[in-house]
């Protein structure tokens, strides 16, 4: 190429001057990385302030203590491998599982859940949908309630006690990713963990910290705070605290929807 | 690196590069793949203006056919809501009393309420709505809250022990543990069972069940369906028809969660839901009401219950 560099005649139209950034291996990468970030900034850049992806629904919280645990417990036992939590915009995922998800009710999610695949159903709606010792009953032993189903037994988690290393860490790292848990929360957090699920504890100011926090025993054994405590209060309260048929969010979800605001 | 020139074997023209004599050749394009090229450059030239693209302050460029998949899900929405929107407005008209006086709406409601009961009941109730050990058949004629339309209404609407609803059906059977010694428990599991011919009798444990039971599950543990008290005489067991099971059931009795679907499901889908499971085989009619000219089902005593334990 050297050898015959030299015996080049000048430039002949706009496209020779890229032969500079062809032969400058450092220049080529800046200028990779600059017009591949053009691509990733239209894409991205506007989900962190276009309406239809920052919507604002009264009702979110972050997760009490108890739900968190059971939350990781969900992740830890590969749950998201079979279980979405987003109900798509289509006729028959809302005729079976609810509305369909906003992107506000996952906003406290670290990682969230959402997904199209699905071996089991979708859950981000099935709090209230079945009783405490349903949820029990079908994760010691699934078909014998859903014959057909294939999900595997997760009796041990009834007779394995939940034990959290330390839930105001667990909390405050949730806090510095941008979840707003008071001080108060963190500091009462090894007692809120308990409290829930203990129908005979002083739930204290739980359920003000936490609005819509159902404090109750969740497994059936009020002697003890199981996983299967902390699994079934996280299931009961998905979906639970956005009251996406109240009039308010109606009204504006059609008004988005008539906006055509874009996806 | 510039000298252009036609290659004479192949007739086509070089790029001009040349290092140590080898030169590469300018090939064209095919033209089919140039000119798909530029139709997808007119494609997404055209879509930009179509559909939603840019993103603009607060929201991306609408697009011309003013298109959004939460749009679309509306559409698709009311035009499934207007296909069905005659019979679900007969139905939300119709006190659901009256329903089986009209065939055709109450076939409309069974059909309904099939569709529904394997979205949301079938989970504990069974895909047949044969239930299982705590969770209730819904075919029989044994039903603890009533089998009546409106009974059944009435506990798919409130649930049953579900706290969130205030006006929720709610029952409790006291643990007996403390107040009665094993044995005692074992002769009471064996007078309950002797209701229905399954052990034979004994006279403590009838009078510690005419003492303590009896008040509730009546004399002869017919039950009140009123108060969602099971009948004991129907050889029907929610959890476990064995002594074993029954004595269990004494001394630390479980008591059935259900639901409220009121907010979850609406008026009408819920209305459908007990018409279907009305005419799952077990449904009552409504005793004082209709003099039930065709067969009585539940009619004896044995008007036990069903719904949740």
């Amino acid at each position: 190429m050297s050898k015959n560099a030299p015996q080049s005649p000048p430039a002949s139209g706009a496209f020779e001057s890229h032969k500079k950034l062809e032969r400058n291996v450092t220049l080529l990468a800046a200028a990779t990385l600059a017009v591949v970030a053009i691509g990733g900034i239209v894409e991205i850049a506007p989900l962190f302030y276009i309406d239809n992806t920052i919507e604002k629904v009264s009702g979110m919280r972050p997760y009490t203590p108890l739900e968190q645990a059971g939350r990781d417990i969900y992740i830890r036992e590969g749950c998201y491998v079979c279980h979405s939590q987003m109900i798509r915009p289509f006729r028959d995922e809302v005729e079976r599982y609810g509305h369909y998800s906003l992107a506000a009710e996952s906003m406290y999610d670290h990682p969230f859940q959402w997904g199209s695949k699905r071996t089991g159903p979708d859950l981000a709606r099935v709090g209230g949908k079945y009783s405490d010792a349903w949820h029990v009953d079908h994760l010691k032993a699934p078909r014998a309630l859903v014959p057909q189903s294939i999900m595997p037994s997760y009796s041990f988690l009834s007779d394995t006690e939940l034990k959290v290393a330390d839930p105001s860490a667990s909390l405050t790292a949730l806090r510095r990713v941008g979840v707003p848990y008071t001080d108060a929360d963190i500091a009462k957090a090894a007692t809120d963990l308990k409290a829930q699920a203990d129908p005979e504890a002083d739930a204290g100011d739980l359920g003000t910290r936490y609005p819509k926090a159902q404090i109750r025993d969740f497994d059936g054994d009020p002697k003890k705070v199981t996983e299967m405590d902390a699994l079934v209060a996280y299931l009961q309260m998905l979906g639970t605290l956005v009251d996406v048929n109240s009039a308010a969010a109606q009204e504006e979800l059609t008004k988005d929807a008539k906006g055509g605001g874009g996806k | 690196m510039t000298k252009k020139r036609i290659d004479e074997p192949t007739g086509t023209e070089t790029v001009g590069h040349e290092w140590d004599g080898i030169e590469e050749l300018n090939t064209p394009l095919p033209r089919w793949w140039l000119y798909t090229f530029y139709a997808t450059i007119l494609f997404a030239a055209v879509y930009v203006v179509l559909y939603p693209a840019w993103p603009m302050i607060d929201r991306a460029t609408g697009g011309t056919l003013g298109w959004s998949s939460r749009g679309d899900l509306a559409r698709e929405m009311r035009a499934a809501d207007a296909a069905r929107a005659g019979v679900r407005a007969q139905i939300a008209a119709t006190p659901i009393e009256a329903l089986p006086a009209n065939p055709q709406l109450m076939q409309a409601a069974v059909a309904g309420g099939a569709a529904a009961f394997k979205v949301n009941c079938a989970a504990c109730h069974g895909a047949g709505a044969a239930g299982s050990p705590g969770y209730p058949n819904l075919n029989d004629d044994d039903w603890l809250w009533g089998g009546t339309l409106t009974d059944i209404e009435t506990t798919l609407t409130h649930g049953i022990r579900w706290d969130a609803n205030p006006e929720t059906r709610v029952n409790f059977m006291p643990a007996f543990k403390d107040m009665l010694k094993p044995a005692e428990a074992d002769a009471v599991a064996a007078h309950v069972l002797s209701l229905s011919g399954k052990a034979t009798d004994n006279a403590t444990g009838a009078q510690l069940f005419a003492d303590n039971c009896a008040a509730c599950h009546g004399p002869s543990g017919g039950g009140m369906p009123a108060m969602g008290v099971p009948a004991l005489n129907d050889a029907i067991w929610l959890f476990g028809g064995t002594k074993a099971d029954v004595t269990k059931q004494i001394l630390a009795p479980r008591h059935g969660v259900m639901p409220a679907w009121k907010g979850r499901l609406d008026p009408v889908t819920i209305k459908m839901l007990a018409a279907y499971v009305h005419s799952r085989g077990g449904g009552q009619d409504p005793a004082p009401a209709a003099p039930a000219p065709e067969v009585a089902k539940g009619a004896a005593p044995a008007a036990k219950a069903k719904t949740d334990g």
